[in-house]
C-alpha cells in the first residue's frame, strides 16, 4: 500500500495519445423524452455522428415516441412550466395560460429556422439518407397503443430492449441516454 | 506547418489536410488527396466540388443539408460519393477550409 502511494504516476500530458485506438465507431442515442430541446439534441448528435463517419442508431422509447409519430412529429413543443431555465423570472401562472407553450414553441422553432435548422420530419430523413437507423421502443408502443403506421416510414422497426442492446454490439460504441 | 507537395509546387496544408488558400486548388490535386481518401473522383464528384468552392467564395457556410438542398445530389448519394463523413472529406478534397457546421 505504501509503495503505491508513494509513487507518482505519470502526467497524462507526457504521454502520446494514439488517437486511432480509442475511436468512437458507433453511438447508440436513447431518447425517452418528446420536448422539443431534447428530441433535437437526439437528432443533432445523431446526424453529427453520421456527419463525422461514425454509424449512429436512434431508439426512441415512452414520450420521445411522439417525435417519430407522423401525427406529432414536426409539432413538438417545449416546456414552459417546470423549466427554470426557459426565461428566467417568469411566474408560473404567466407561463402556464394557454396557449403561451404553443407560442414559446412556435418562436424557438423561428429561431431554428433562422440557423437552418431542419424539422424534425426532415432531419429524421437526413438521418436515414446519411445510414442512421430510427428504432421504436416496443413496450412503450404498446403502452401508447402505437403501431407501425404510426410511425414516420423511416422508422425501421419496434423492437426490445434486448434488441437495442444488440444494436450497440462491437468495439467502441457509446450509448448515450436522454 | 504542414505541406504537401504536387507536381513540384509546395502547398500549404493544416494539421488535418484541409488547404490554408483555396486559389492552390487544381482538379488534378484533388485527384491526387482523393487517392489518399480511396476515392476515385468522377463528373458528379467534380460538381459538388465545384458547387463547394463556388459557395465558400460567397461566403455561404456550408452544410449537410445545403448540399441536399443544392439540386445537384441529394444527401443519400452524398454520403455515397464521400463515404466517412462526406461534408469534412469533400471540403478538404475542394480545398476549402473544414466546414463548423453542427447540421
Amino acid at each position: 500500500m505504501q509503495d503505491v502511494l508513494e509513487k507518482p504516476t505519470p502526467k497524462v500530458a507526457d504521454v502520446k495519445v494514439d488517437k486511432n485506438k480509442g475511436k468512437v465507431k458507433k453511438v447508440l442515442i436513447i431518447c425517452s423524452k418528446g420536448k422539443l430541446e431534447d428530441v433535437y439534441a437526439a437528432l443533432v448528435m445523431a446526424n453529427g455522428a453520421l456527419m463525422e463517419g461514425i454509424q449512429a442508431k436512434l431508439f426512441f422509447t415512452f414520450f420521445g415516441l411522439e417525435a417519430i409519430t407522423k401525427k406529432h412529429a414536426d409539432h413538438l413543443h417545449t416546456a414552459t412550466v417546470g423549466n427554470p431555465a426557459f426565461m428566467p423570472g417568469m411566474p408560473t401562472v404567466v407561463a402556464g395560460l394557454p396557449g403561451f407553450e404553443a407560442f414559446a414553441s412556435y418562436m424557438m422553432k423561428k429561431e431554428m429556422d433562422k440557423l437552418d435548422i431542419p424539422h424534425v420530419t426532415e432531419f429524421i430523413q437526413m438521418i436515414d439518407a446519411g445510414g442512421g437507423e430510427i428504432y421504436a421502443c416496443k413496450l412503450a408502443a404498446d403502452m401508447f397503443h402505437l403501431k407501425k403506421e404510426d410511425f414516420l416510414e423511416e422508422v425501421k422497426d419496434i423492437i426490445t430492449v434486448g434488441d437495442m442492446y444488440a444494436l450497440a454490439e462491437g468495439e467502441g460504441t457509446q450509448i448515450i441516454f436522454i | 506547418m504542414e505541406t504537401l507537395t504536387y507536381n513540384g509546387t509546395q502547398i500549404e496544408v493544416n494539421a488535418e489536410g484541409y488547404l490554408k488558400d483555396m486559389n492552390q486548388w487544381t482538379p488534378e490535386l484533388a485527384r491526387e488527396m482523393a487517392s489518399q481518401e480511396n476515392i476515385e473522383l468522377t463528373d458528379k464528384h467534380f460538381e459538388v466540388l465545384n458547387w463547394l468552392r463556388a459557395k465558400q467564395k460567397e461566403g455561404t457556410p456550408l452544410s449537410i443539408r445545403k448540399v441536399g438542398n443544392s439540386g445537384l445530389v441529394d444527401i443519400k448519394q452524398f454520403y455515397q460519393l464521400f463515404p466517412g463523413g462526406p461534408l469534412k472529406i469533400s471540403s478538404k478534397l475542394a480545398g476549402i477550409p473544414k466546414p463548423a457546421s453542427c447540421i
